[in-house]
Order: structure tokens, then sequence, then C-alpha cells
């Protein structure tokens, strides 16, 4: 690990100015992702700026009759929290499906929108990345592949965003609130994390002197219908090859609205409007269901080890969809059963 | 490291590299007072500066689970917690368990249900443990095996440290009931 200083932020405008005052100073909370990338040398902070004991530690409820979670609140504080669990359970269900509960006990909310790809070539400092080294290559193209994006990827990089919250976020259209020297401002989950395009050292449009203070989620919660599908090569404690978050708002058997967002195929949790709108007033059926998974992957892309990754999440979405829309009918204990034998190994 | 990355370094620290701090930590029920450099980890701290040497460290990445820790009560991986950020916590190691001679419930329990082979995950196996009951989340087998998910044992003793720690739960599950 490098060398570097440490100073411990008493209010948010002295974290703010002393990121501004240094361009190689990060903020660091529960650090699960920052010091491993720190004992790897591929983050080199010249200073770290300790922002646990700012004030971003609660959980409560907005004017507009949503939840305003803390951008310090653990993961394991969000995924237990009854308002979360009885108004948004597809967020909790999301973070009980990644890390273990020790990472989940020290990663925060904040953090957890900040982490950086598991791409091994990004970790890897001796091989080209264009993500740690602008301008270099991406190794990973002609490499091995295999957990890399499929939708949205660019020549300059494939990699993909690790997290599943973020997945769920982005179907509940969450807004993620940031101060900065300029003051606050609230960015729509979707305009959060960037494409890679040719500038993938940039994972979001968070500026340099910004620091996220809290993630608002809207009334709607879609408590009634909703699914976290996650698929991994091991059965817990592993990142997603596909994930599939859905919330649907049915009518009897019909979709009066479905939100649909793929985890572990893009550098970003993947939306498409369109896909969607093909499933709104529609029945719940295996060819609706279909038909909108052929929609959200047509533009998918396999560079190889990968390929796989795109008949998958066709299946993972339908099967999302199908989970999603029986819960309370024939009921979701049926199909998480059926998941789980799945899930054995034989 | 590559040499490349040993000169970049070279070039942007000063050699005496930054102030250690002080802090206090509550370990194992005794209060003590430290001076860190802010990249100790906790873990480093621990076996290093402590000679608390039962935390093991086994990937230093949080993935393996052997360095598994009490901070205030949660468990945690203290290879990737910096001990400078925790002054004034209370931390409890697999040291700090018994009571006495008398060994704590899961680690009597680790020994009647052979739990362990090489034994080097165990001290983390049972911390994660204390911190699983401390949750109360798990019920089932099922659950068990999933909230223990972030503890891995290569010796595969996984079947028994479930047994392990299922009939401690059903104990206290039972006395709490009396």
């Amino acid at each position: 690990m490098n060398n570097f200083s440490y100073t411990r932020a008493g209010d948010v405008s002295t974290a703010v100015s002393e990121i501004a005052r240094d361009n190689e100073a990060k903020f660091i909370a529960g650090g699960t992702n920052l010091i491993d990338l720190m004992k790897e040398n591929v983050a080199r902070p010249s200073r770290l700026i300790d922002i646990t004991r700012l004030p971003f530690d609660k959980i409560e409820e907005t004017e507009d009759g949503g939840l305003r979670i803390g951008a310090l609140v653990t993961n394991t504080d969000v995924a237990y929290d009854e308002q979360v669990e009885k108004r948004y359970p597809l967020i909790s269900e999301a973070i009980l499906a990644g890390a273990s509960p020790q990472l989940r006990n020290m990663a925060t909310t904040g953090g957890n929108l900040m982490q950086r790809t598991r791409c091994y070539y990004f970790y890897d400092t001796a091989t080209p990345c264009n993500k740690r080294e602008p301008g270099t290559a991406c190794s990973a193209i002609n490499g091995f592949n295999r957990i890399h994006a499929i939708l949205g990827a660019s020549e300059y990089c494939i990699a993909t965003h690790p997290s599943d919250m973020c997945v769920a976020l982005a179907a509940l259209e969450a807004t993620v609130r940031v101060t900065g020297k300029d003051g606050e401002r609230a960015i729509p989950f979707a305009e959060f994390h960037r494409l890679p395009g040719d500038a993938p050292q940039t994972d979001t449009n968070l500026r340099a002197d910004e620091i996220i203070t809290a993630v608002d989620l809207p009334a709607k919660g879609f408590a009634e219908n909703y699914t976290y599908l996650k698929v991994r090569d091991r059965a817990s404690y592993a990142f997603a090859l596909v994930s599939v978050a859905a919330a649907l708002e049915m009518d009897g058997s019909a979709i009066k609205e479905a939100r649909l967002a793929l985890g572990g195929v893009a550098h970003k949790p993947w939306r498409d409007a369109e896909a969607e709108a093909m499933l709104n007033g529609k029945e719940a059926s295996k060819e609706n269901f279909q038909k909108a998974a052929e929609a959200i992957l047509r533009d998918a892309k396999g560079f190889g080890h990968n390929d796989f990754k795109i008949e998958l999440a066709k299946r993972a979405v339908v099967r999302a969809l199908r989970q999603a829309s029986a819960m309370g009918e024939m009921g979701k204990r049926y199909d998480d059963k059926l998941h789980r034998t799945a899930d054995k190994p034989r | 490291m590559n040499n490349k990355a040993d000169s970049e370094i070279v070039g942007k620290v000063p050699a005496s590299g930054p102030a250690k701090s002080s802090i206090t930590l509550k370990v194992n029920g005794m209060e003590k007072r430290l001076e860190v450099a802010p990249w100790t980890t906790l873990l480093d701290l621990l076996r290093e500066y402590l000679d608390l040497t039962g935390t093991k460290k086994g990937c230093d990445h949080g993935q393996c689970g052997a360095c598994t820790v009490l901070v205030d009560g949660r468990r945690v991986n203290s290879c990737l917690t910096l001990a400078i950020m925790k002054d004034g916590a209370e931390v409890v190691t697999i040291e700090g368990l018994a009571e006495g001679d008398a060994l704590h419930p899961l680690q009597q329990a680790f020994i009647e249900h052979d739990a362990f082979q090489c034994g080097y995950c165990t001290p983390g196996q049972i911390c994660s443990a204390v911190g699983l009951m401390n949750e109360g989340r798990a019920k089932t087998a099922d659950e068990i095996r999933e909230l223990m998910s972030g503890n891995i044992c290569r010796c595969g003793a996984y079947p028994n440290i479930l047994a392990a720690v299922q009939e401690v739960m059903q104990a206290s599950a039972g006395r709490a009931k009396q």
C-alpha cells in the first residue's frame, strides 16, 4: 500500500473543501473496496478523508412520501430496515444477494454506488487497462472476458459495474443527492453511472468536489410484485454473471407498469425503456416476457468467453418476470423453492 | 509490485511518511492506547502490535473471512478496516470469547463437532458465528449456510461448522424460552 495521510472530516463543508483542494485525495467510509484497491496499488490516494462521522447515518421519510437513505447507512442496516423491507423489498433482496455479512456490515450506501469494477485486468497493475491507466489498452477485449459486459461496452472498456443494490435502485428510479462546492444537487439514478465510451476511467457523473449525502427512494416501491434474481458461479458470496431486478405493478393478470434492470452486463445497471413499454398493459405471459427479454438484449454483443451471458440474461429476465408477476398468486414461495433446488450442485 | 510502481511511489512520498496518530481501542475488555500509522489495518494492529495472533490473515482482501472480528458487536473483516478509523471502538477477537478457562459455547461446540481440520479459518468462523447469533437473522440450516458464506474453509469442514453453530443456536433459543 502506498503511504498516505489521514484526516477525519467533522462536517460536510470541510469534507468538500478538503477533497477540492487535493485531486489525489479520496473519501473513505466502509473501505471495503477502496482499501482492497489500495493494497493492490490500483488506488494510490495521497490522502484519505474519513467521512464516517458525518451525519448521513439515518433513514428518514421524505416530504413526497418516499424514503431518504443516508449515504453512510450500512448495507446491512438498509437491507433489514423495517421500512425498506416493507416498502422496498426489492432493495433488501438485492443487497442481501451481494457480498458477505461482514462486508455488508462495513459497506455504506454511498460507497456501494462508488465501488469500482472487479475486472481482473483493472486489478492487475501488470496489464494495460484504460480504466486504471487511460490511453493504454483494454486487456479484456481479447483476453479472458467471461465476466465482462455484453451491453453498452466500447472498444476502450468492457468492464461491468459490480453492484447488486444499484440494479434495484435503478429499477426503482432512485435519486442520488450530492453536495459540492457549488451547493447541493439531485442526480437521477440513471444518470449517476456512465457508460465507458472513450473515458472509462470515469465511472460516474459525480464531480471531483462532490460528496454523496443520501439516496432518495420515490414513494412507489413495487412491494407487491418484485424479484431480484442473481445468477452467479456459486450459490452465495460471488458477483453476478447476470442479475435482474424486476418490479411490476399488476392489475389482475395484466401488467400496469413494468420496471426491469440488469446487473453484471454493462458498465452501469442496464435499463431499456422500449422493453419496459412492451410489457405495460400486457398480460403476464411467458410469451410477453420472452419478447421483453429479446428487446432488452437486442443490441447485446459478446466478446468470446462471455457470449453465454446473452442467452443467460434472456432466460433470467423471463424467470424474474415470471417470479415477480406470480407473487401473491401461485405464490413466491413455490418459485423460490424451485429456484433453490436448481441452485443445488448435482 | 512491479518496478514502475515502486519508482513512482518513491518519487511521491516523503521518506518519513505521515506521522502516527494516537487512538484508543477497547480490545477484549481492556482499554489500549495505541500509536498507529494511517495505513495500519485492524488485523495488523491486533497481530503485530498487540500480539493477538488468534485472528488470522488469510487472503488480506476481504474474501476469506479468516480475519473476522467483532467491532462494536458486529462482525467485520479486520483486514479491510483501518485501525485509525476505529478510534474509540470496542473490539472482540477470538482471544476475548472465553471466560477464564471456560470456553465460549461456540468454541466448545466446534471441538465437539470436529468443526475444523487445519484450524486456520476457525477463529474467523467462530467470531463470525458470534456475530451471526447477535444479528438473530438465521433460523434454518439454509439461512446459517447463507449467512456464514463470508467464511471460507478450504478443508471443507462446512457440515460440522454448520452442526456446531446450529447446536449453540438451538441451545440459546431453548434458554431464551425458559
